[in-house]
């Protein structure tokens, strides 16, 4: 019975297809560095899903943004698992994406035909650091406010735009409501959307192009 | 791979998927267990109160007919705390008797009025009229209007207020 419908569904929605694809590709004999790709995608993911579960309680305005906070660590069960995985997985995230790159750099892996693949990874750990400054900001403690004080200022310090910068990033002159109101968009709408759609071109060049070989004395 | 190895009831990909599904099952429930826990914890805290409220002296309050009364309550939900108003209609009856309704509306809780007019209590939400003794005369609420309990303290006439 299960397999019949199994048969049927695949019939039209070429699922063994899809696995195929996805899962059962062919790759060369790799170690364990080629694993932070995967890795930082997991953590990604994981991001998303306490970061939709943070959003459920914490509130961006100046005048409840700490409180909310306080509320999840105190009041809300498992509040301390939830934001404690958001925490630490922000930075781990960024670890792994990191010793990543540095593979695909140190085994010369961003060469042809991956030059593009190379372009949306650099694309994606802007991103991820992007996430990482802007979400910083919201508990909007001592600790955020001034490091989102700090950071914009030295945005500022681009020659000629630099003052239009900061000014773009605070939504004004001064770190405020509306800034945080900002940083909280970008952390939760326009970079996910982004970093979503990047993501999707990374893996369809990886899976596309197939991964290429540790490098040998030869190459 | 040497026979020595080689299992040979499973073979390397079986016990990869295998391995695979055991620890992503794990990995979902540690993360995914607590969200739940997580997502309905707030609904767990049922509101609490239980208290005596004065309405000042039973004299301020007409013969006969529903006169209203509206009290403030602090209630702490999350990370805020605020001031709740709440309302009730004294009726009063003859010297010392009296009837306090709640102004919730007994079908889907919408506050009712007194229409002097009509002789009758209204809810707007979806026209229903109760009568001067919290009755039901037309609509749909299913029950006549929740009454407090009531007492009388060097004076001052007091209600009930539970919730919880
Ligand atoms: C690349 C992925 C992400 C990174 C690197 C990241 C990073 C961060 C960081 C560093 C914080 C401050 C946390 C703290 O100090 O406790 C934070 C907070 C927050 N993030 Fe994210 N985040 C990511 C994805 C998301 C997503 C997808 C959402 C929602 C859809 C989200 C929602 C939130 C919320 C609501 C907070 C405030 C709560 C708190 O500070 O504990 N995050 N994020
Ligand atoms: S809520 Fe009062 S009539 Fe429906």
């Amino acid at each position: 019975m299960a397999q019949s419908i199994f048969t049927w569904l695949d019939e039209r929605l070429g699922l063994t297809e899809i696995y195929d694809t996805i899962l059962d590709r062919k790759v060369p004999k790799v170690n364990w560095w080629f694993t932070l790709g995967s890795a930082s995608l997991f953590l990604g993911l994981l991001q998303g899903i306490t970061g939709m579960m943070l959003s459920v309680y914490y509130v961006p305005t100046p005048d409840h943004a700490y409180d909310s906070i306080t509320y999840i660590m105190t009041g809300v069960q498992f509040g301390w698992l939830i934001r404690g995985l958001h925490h630490w997985g922000a930075s781990l995230l960024i670890l792994t994406a990191f010793f990543h790159l540095l593979r695909v750099f140190f085994y010369g892996a961003y060469k042809y035909p991956r030059e593009f693949t190379w372009f949306t990874g650099v694309f994606l750990m802007i991103g991820a650091l992007g996430m990482g400054f802007t979400g910083y900001l919201l508990p909007w403690n001592q600790r955020s406010y001034w490091a989102t004080t700090v950071g914009s200022e030295i945005a500022g310090t681009v020659p000629v735009v630099g003052d239009f910068i900061l000014r773009v990033l605070r939504g004004g002159t001064d770190l405020s409501a509306v800034t945080l109101s900002r940083f909280f968009a970008m952390h939760i709408w326009i970079l996910p959307a982004v970093i979503i759609a990047t993501v999707c071109a990374h893996l369809y060049l990886v899976i596309r192009l197939g991964i290429s070989n540790i490098p040998d004395r030869d190459s | 791979m040497s026979s020595k190895y080689h299992s040979p009831n499973m073979d390397r990909r079986s016990f990869v998927k295998i391995v695979t599904s055991i620890l992503g099952t794990t990995m979902a429930a540690i993360v995914g267990l607590p969200m739940i826990q997580f997502f309905i914890s707030p609904a767990l805290n049922k509101a609490t109160g239980d208290d005596w409220i004065s309405l000042g002296p039973l004299e301020n309050y007409p013969l006969d007919i529903p006169t209203p009364f509206s009290f403030n309550l602090t209630r702490v939900n999350g990370w805020e705390r605020s001031s709740q108003s709440y309302g009730a209609f004294v009726l009063r009856q003859s010297g010392t008797d009296v009837i306090v309704f709640s102004d919730v509306c007994t079908h889907l809780s919408c506050r009712v009025s007194w229409d002097a007019d009509q002789d009758s209590f209204f809810c707007p939400c979806h026209a229903a009229f109760f009568g001067k003794y919290g009755e039901v005369i037309s609509g749909p609420p299913p029950r006549p209007l929740d009454r407090y309990e009531t007492k009388m303290e060097e004076g001052q006439l007091l209600i009930h207020f539970q919730e919880g």
